[in-house]
């Protein structure tokens, strides 16, 4: 029996991943009085949220009374190109501010008004001043609060332990397996419900914000047990990665620094934003530098600067510039914001970019401009769920945050996935709580397929080919970075899943030295599963859909295409391999869709 | 230093022992560390354990020892050596070894569990929680912290005693008390808990841990001495303790 074999643990509800929405989720569900445990790759506290530095976008009005849920909506649904689940933007602008007082309640402390309220600012296709923030380190502040709230009710945290694969029962949810990084022993968990929060799978690519853990292993554990992928093509690039020096590409600047006054020019001094205004936006865009400086302060009589349009125009601005010979050596423009705020208002607002580039790159920010381009950052699809209750396709598995496809539709607004993490992680915790209370039935563990699995996990130490991981995973990323980029076209996408199908035929051959305890060599090989699993579904995603949108770029289709503005592209495993269709978007209420139209 | 051959040597083993390894590759502009040690893992010792998440100085993964000095590897950058120097990486020597450069920081976690928790006040009559900015820069500095541990690594109570590790706390966790302490919303008493159980008392403030913080938290001057001040108002000076209560920042309790 698997459960005398291995170490086994029994809950009602199993949590896979410790950042935003799987803490607030596992609060949730053990606050409903369901047996949770909590399961993360890293140490408590780490995981990407974390990193998050601008702020949660939500409507509580504190700086722009006029602000409420429904301009919220209609900017997270333009931003995503109207492709959004309107139902799920619905209540993701509802629900927002009531989350962020929520962590004011549990000990978080955000920047203040001067009335003593909740400061708010500007980010990237928001209409008014709309995110909660502190300093430029909200995702700290956060998660650390999250955290602190969950040791406190006592909730059963498994750090440093890799669920690789779920287990079912007749198609139901049954329980999850995987390993202790520190002994590399495996772990079985039987459960009746899992909340997938395991964010997304952006280290497939070369040039990335993410760190190790985002391989895509929510997206593929939920494709191998039968749940639907929607949304697949669209890969956000944040605009501005750091460039320079080339160790530390990618890593993140946040939008914040525009929100405050930054601005990207070019080589050639000029600041191109204003050459890049999409019809789509024109109307609430700033067409001068005046007016565009002014909004800062005053946002009744201004349009909003094109430095804040959102990321999916701005990281293709600084492509097509760095592409016309008007970037810099290193490949990235000029994000400028020394020239135009006093160093102490810099310092003040945005104390960790002025350590992080002064410490990796030698640069004062208060004093020059920063060398910035794209970076690989987030992706808007991921496991189809339910807007309401985070349900997938199986029964027993619920998906939150980065992992959960609907909300972003082709783009997602900076802030409004820290706002994503507490508003969807918090109902996936409720509904897979509820999901327990109301099933009465057994779903039990099947030894085969725990036995299958644990000779799939140990397979690399057995393994004679001779291939090495990180080789694998190199060229995966140049792969990505290369073929399935900013920039998409029908060939090189091709290219890339032949590419791909062939890193896959030699994953059987990857070879790992040492043995089980700590060994990274391991786990990459383990981890190299879902990426390729990730990445093929990225890819065919973007074969399918004919034309350019939001995080979608192609140069063989460079508009948008009135049919496809009505379909997503989901993904299913098949016996047969991967399915790809078209499915129908739900049809928006009429009330709903005027706010959309209204440009007031 | 880029482009050129560095040799690292980097400590492998694990809970039965081990030594430090040589290895010699070239590096690259503008490396730190921590980029050494994953470009070692992908071409020399795949099974070369350690930590990391961000790299970027925010999260903490990757605190070291670099030539004897407590660092997270990621902002350590490879030109602030020597040509040629030889540099040394170890796992911090506080905690015990995993294995490699990772070691059992369970420690920390298990201490923040018994740590009484935030407990605010009530709202105000308008349902609002106000707050003035200047009133919280001072708890802000706190929660800066990324929980690197490199504080607890240095700290003497704990670092050559392994037989403190149960009556004390360390500095992180006195970060954290005292940013719960000077909340104001918060109402909880910790005063016992920081006396009894966290053995404050038994800091003698060297202020190594204040140096060794990435993210410059003045922790001595100001978590560990205003904490200690409270105790001491609250335990042994009746005169201090009445003139406590009209000093800025001290909490309604």
């Amino acid at each position: 029996m698997a459960e005398e074999k291995y170490e086994t643990h029994e809950y009602d509800v199993i949590v896979i991943g410790a950042g935003g929405a799987g803490l607030r989720a596992a609060i949730e569900a053990s606050a409903q009085g369901v047996r949770t445990a909590l399961v993360c790759k890293s140490l408590l506290g780490k995981a990407h949220t974390v990193m998050a530095e601008g702020g949660i976008a939500a409507a509580m009005g504190n700086v722009y009374p006029e602000d409420n849920w429904k301009v919220h909506f209609r900017d997270t649904m333009r931003g995503g190109k109207l492709l959004n689940n309107w139902r799920m933007a619905q209540i993701h602008a509802e629900e927002s501010p009531e989350r962020v007082l929520e962590l004011e309640e549990w000990g978080a402390l955000f920047d203040r008004t001067q009335e003593g309220l909740i400061l708010q600012r500007d980010f990237g296709g928001h209409r008014y001043a709309r995110l909660a923030h502190v300093g430029d380190r909200t995702g700290l502040e956060m998660i650390r609060t999250l955290q602190q709230h969950a040791v406190h009710k006592g909730l059963d945290v498994y750090m440093e332990c890799n669920l690789q694969r779920l287990l079912t029962d007749g198609g139901r949810i049954s329980g999850a397996f995987g390993y202790w990084r520190e002994s590399g022993k495996f772990i079985l968990f039987k459960c009746k419900a899992v909340v997938l929060a395991t964010g997304g799978g952006g280290k497939a690519w070369k040039v990335t914000s993410n760190s190790w853990e985002y391989t895509g292993d929510g997206v593929t554990m939920a494709t191998d047990v039968g749940a639907d992928l929607m949304d697949m093509e669209f890969i956000q690039f944040h605009p501005t990665g750091m460039v320079w020096p080339p160790s530390v590409r990618g890593i993140l600047v946040t939008e914040g620094v525009r929100g405050d006054g930054g601005t990207l020019k070019n080589t050639e001094g000029n600041r191109f934003m204003f050459n890049y205004i999409p019809d789509f936006f024109r109307a609430e865009t700033a067409d001068t530098e005046k007016e565009a400086d002014a909004w800062y302060e005053d946002k009744r009589n201004n349009r909003r600067t094109p430095d804040l349009l959102p990321r999916d125009e701005v990281a293709r601005a600084i492509n097509s510039e760095v592409k016309a010979g008007r970037g810099t050596a290193h490949g990235g423009v000029f994000l400028d914001i020394a020239s135009r705020r006093p160093a102490d208002y810099i310092q003040r607002r945005l104390p960790s970019m002025y350590h992080q580039f002064k410490e990796l790159a030698d640069v004062d920010i208060t004093k020059e401009p920063m060398e910035v381009g794209p970076t690989c950052h987030y992706c808007m699809g991921g496991v189809r769920v339910d807007a309401d209750s985070t349900a997938t396709t199986v029964p027993g598995l619920f998906a939150a945050g980065e992992v959960a496809a609907g909300l972003h539709g082709a783009n997602r607004l900076g802030g409004n996935s820290l706002s994503d993490l507490l508003v969807f992680g918090r109902r996936a915790g409720l509904y897979a709580a509820q999901y327990v209370k109301s099933f009465s039935g057994n779903a039990s563990v099947n030894n085969d397929q725990v036995e299958n699995y644990a000779r799939e996990l140990l397979a690399p130490f057995e393994a004679k080919g001779g291939e090495n991981p990180y080789t694998l995973h190199q060229e995966l990323q140049d792969c990505m970075q290369n073929l399935v980029g900013i920039i998409r076209v029908d060939s090189e996408l091709r290219q890339a899943l032949e590419k791909i199908a062939e890193l896959k035929q030699r994953l059987r051959n990857v070879t790992v030295e040492g043995h089980r305890q700590y060994n990274p060599g391991w786990h990459l090989a383990l981890d190299l599963h879902s990426l390729l699993s990730f990445a093929m579904a990225a890819t065919v995603a973007a074969i399918e859909r004919k034309e350019s949108r939001g995080g979608h770029t192609r140069d063989d289709y460079p508009n948008p295409d009135p049919k496809f503005a009505k379909v997503n592209v989901v993904i299913r495993k098949t016996k047969e391999g991967l399915s790809v269709t078209q499915e129908p978007l739900p049809e928006i209420p009429e009330e709903l869709k005027k706010l959309l139209e209204e440009q007031k | 230093m880029a482009g050129q051959e560095v040799h690292m040597r980097v400590w492998r083993g694990d809970v039965t022992g081990g030594e430090f390894k040589d290895y010699r590759l070239t590096t690259g502009e503008g490396m730190v560390v921590l980029d050494v040690i994953h470009a070692i893992q992908a071409t020399q010792a795949g099974d070369l354990a350690v930590r990391w998440n961000c790299k970027a100085g925010k999260c903490g993964s990757c605190s070291a020892e670099v030539n004897g000095k407590p660092r997270l590897m990621c902002m350590t950058r490879m030109n602030t050596f020597q040509p040629g120097e030889t540099i040394t990486v170890a796992p911090i020597k506080a905690f015990p070894i995993i294995r490699d450069l990772v070691t059992d920081v369970s420690f920390n976690f298990e201490k923040a569990k018994s740590i009484p928790p935030f407990k605010p006040k009530p709202k105000e009559a308008d349902g609002t929680r106000r707050m003035f900015q200047e009133d919280i820069d001072l708890v802000q500095e706190f929660h800066k912290c990324i929980e690197c541990f490199l504080c607890q690594n240095v700290c003497h109570v704990i670092r050559d005693h392994e037989e403190n590790k149960k009556a004390f706390a360390g500095p992180r966790l006195f970060v954290r008390l005292a940013a719960l302490e000077m909340h104001p919303l918060d109402t909880n008493d910790r005063m016992d808990f920081i006396k009894q159980k966290a053995g404050l008392g038994l800091c003698n403030i060297t202020k190594c841990c204040t140096e060794v913080c990435p993210e410059h938290i003045h922790i001595t001057d100001n978590a560990i001495i205003p904490l200690k001040e409270r105790i001491v108002d609250r335990y042994y000076d009746p005169v201090a303790r009445i003139l406590g209560l009209f000093k800025t920042g001290t909490k309604d309790k």
